[in-house]
Order: C-alpha cells, then structure tokens, then sequence
C-alpha cells in the first residue's frame, strides 16, 4: 500500500536546475553540422574516384584538416547528447540506464579522439 | 527488457455484442473498452449495436444512451456535456478527445471508445488522474506575488498582457495531450507533460504574478521539461484547438533568454 501523498510522489526530487546546458548545446551543434556535413558531403563526393595519395593530400591542407576535427568533434558530441536522451527516455531501471549513459559517453570521446588523432596523424606525420 | 506484448492480465478480449432492438432505425456499432477490477478478469472489448434515429449527435450522448437503455453497467465520467468541464475525455476512433463535442458523423465505420490512454484504469472509460492532478498542484496554479493585493481593487493589466493569457486560459485539464504524448507515457511519472507545462506557462506569462523566476527553476529539469521532444500530439489532439507545444516552446525560449 502506498501510503505517500500523491504531491509527494508529484514532486519527487525537486527541480535539477539543468537541462538548459544540453538542450542548447544540442540545437547548436546541430546548427554547426548543417554546414560542416554539406562541406564533408560535396568534398567526398569531388574526391570520388581519386587515388590514394590525392585524399592524403587532401586531409593535409590546413582548412580540410581544421574542418575534420571540427566536424568530428561536433559529431561526436552531438550524437552523445541525443543518445542520452533516447537513454532517459527509454531506460527507466536505473542500472541499466546508468551503464548504458556511460558506454555511450565513453564511446563517443573514444571514438573522436580516434578520429581527430587520424586526421592530424595524416595532417602532421607527413 | 524490451516488451512488446501486454501482459497477460491486460490483454483485450472480445466481450458481449448487445444487438439493436427490432424495429431500429439506422443502426450504428459502438465498440468500448469494458475492465471491471471487481471482477478478475481481463479488458475486454463489448459492441453495442445502437438506434441512430433516437440518439443525440455526439459520442457522448450515445454513451448516455447505452447507459440509460441497454447496459446500466457501463462506467465513465461525464459533466456538463458542452466541452467545458472536460469530464468526458477518452479516446474516440483513435484519437483523445471529449465525447461531448466529438459528433458520431465525424468517426467512420465502428465508433471505438477506449478510456484515455497509459493511465491506470478505476473501471470501464474512467482513468485514474490522481498523478495528473498532483503535478498540476506541484506548480502551484495560482497568483504569487510579494506586493500585497490591493485593498479595493483588482490587480490591474494591460490589454496587451491580458492578451498573452489568450490560448492558454481556456485549457481545460481534460488531460487528452498529456495522454497523448508519448514521452509522458514512458515518463510521466516525472514528466509534468503538456497540459501541466501549459498551465505553468499560463502563470509564468501572467503580467500579475512575481514568481516568474521561482517558476522557471522549478521547471529547469531535464525530466519535468526537457522530455518534450516536440512531438506535438498535444496540439494535433487538443479538443480545444489549443497549443500546448508551443507554450512549452515558449518556456524552453525564457529559459535561454535568461541566461543570455
């Protein structure tokens, strides 16, 4: 039997005063991806069909290497907020929901380092 | 895990058919949602065939009629059967809204009746709206102000400020968008949904009130605001053509305005 009053139960916790944070942070990248994945979109495509060395030379340029780690660090970090949020929506039990938010987060800055890494690897290591 | 079947004591089984009476006019077939917890059972789905030509218009004066003439059993809310008081919200061929205002010529085919979706049922079409209520209550539905009201007069506003509470005032609490919006059904039990979210919007653009800002902290939660994903359930099935997304959408805008 629940003997809680139903505002107790309404007012669970409280307020986390957040949330602000992520919901513009998310708007924002996504207005950074417009452009930075019609870039990576129009100049994959022209490079369609160059060999091996002519994409190496690519990366290479200083602009296509700063808009790579641009594009992969705004990816990233992108899709890690929205995948919390499909997280929090659909995991309700807390354990489950707990280890699957940190795989996704370690995941992503996993995957971006790697990434950047590359690129500047190619950018850099001559 | 993943669920993707009702549990066993949920599912919908076909119920009774009452047949219309010899000598009916135009025939129509209502097919309701019946669970009673006194009984054990499971929900099941009865089918009334009823007599158009001595019926009222709305889906909610067929229910009173089977009520009255066929099946005195069948439970569900109703008041004042003009779309005001928002007793008889359920969802109708697919769609919540109020029996009252919603005519049996605008369903076709089968009229399906079901009570408000993802809410604990009490019997038949009456959900349980206890939560509901308490988040309602939890922002505080009222006027807050520190400069004492005046003495003699009303708490004067604008025309321009008494027109912001336009689209707003008239919201009903007959909970059809929160039970509509599929966030609130996975989280409503922290998510204060779009008809609780409105109504706080109702008080945060009140030119009277001075608790705009204690307000927004209350709300500044990923849970009790930021579920709503735009979805926008809310303002396709609100029976009073209201807009509840967009309150929300204004909130979510006063919550970056003050930070900026």
């Amino acid at each position: 039997m629940n003997l809680r009053t139903p505002i107790k139960t309404a007012r669970g916790l409280g307020s986390a005063k957040d949330g602000v944070h992520h919901w513009w942070m998310q708007r924002l990248t996504a207005i950074a991806l417009v452009p930075l994945v019609l870039w990576f979109v129009f100049c994959v495509a022209s490079l369609s069909g160059g060999d091996y060395e002519t994409v190496r030379a690519w990366v290479s340029q200083p602009f296509t290497t700063v808009m790579l780690v641009l594009l992969i660090a705004v990816v990233f970090y992108h899709a890690q907020l929205g995948l919390q949020v499909v997280i929090e929506d659909y995991i309700s039990a807390k354990a489950p929901q707990l280890t699957a938010l940190i795989v996704v987060k370690f995941l992503a800055v996993l995957m971006a380092v790697i990434g950047i890494v590359a690129v500047l690897r190619i950018a850099f290591g001559g | 895990m993943a669920q993707f079947k009702l549990p066993a004591n949920s599912r919908i089984t076909d119920g009774k058919t009452w047949s219309a009476p010899a000598g009916a006019g135009k025939t129509r077939r209502f097919r309701v949602y019946r669970w009673n917890p006194d009984e054990g059972q499971n929900p099941r789905v009865d089918t009334y065939e009823v007599d158009m030509d001595s019926c009222g218009p709305m889906v909610l004066d067929a229910l009173i009629k089977i009520k009255n003439e066929i099946d005195p059993t069948l439970t569900f809310r109703r008041s004042c059967r003009e779309g005001i008081c928002g007793s008889c919200a359920m969802n109708i061929d697919g769609t919540n809204t109020l029996a009252c205002t919603k005519a049996c010529d605008d369903v076709d085919g089968d009229v399906r009746i079901y009570p408000l979706p993802h809410m604990p049922v009490v019997k038949d079409l009456v959900p349980d709206l206890t939560h509901f209520y308490a988040q309602y209550a939890s922002i505080k539905p009222w006027m807050q102000t520190q400069t004492p009201a005046p003495p003699d007069s009303e708490r004067l506003q604008s025309k321009d400020d008494r027109a912001k509470l336009d689209g707003l005032y008239e919201c009903i609490l007959c909970a059809c968008c929160s039970t509509s919006c599929p966030s609130y059904w996975w989280n409503g039990d922290r998510y204060l949904g779009p008809a609780i979210l409105l109504q706080a919007y109702r008080w945060i653009v009140d030119s009277r009130d001075e608790n705009t800002g204690e307000r927004l902290d209350d709300l500044e939660d990923p849970f009790k605001l930021y579920r709503c994903h735009t979805i926008m359930n809310c303002t396709r099935t609100c029976p009073k053509g209201l807009n509840p997304a967009k309150a929300i959408g204004e909130i979510k805008k006063l919550m970056i305005e003050r930070r900026t």
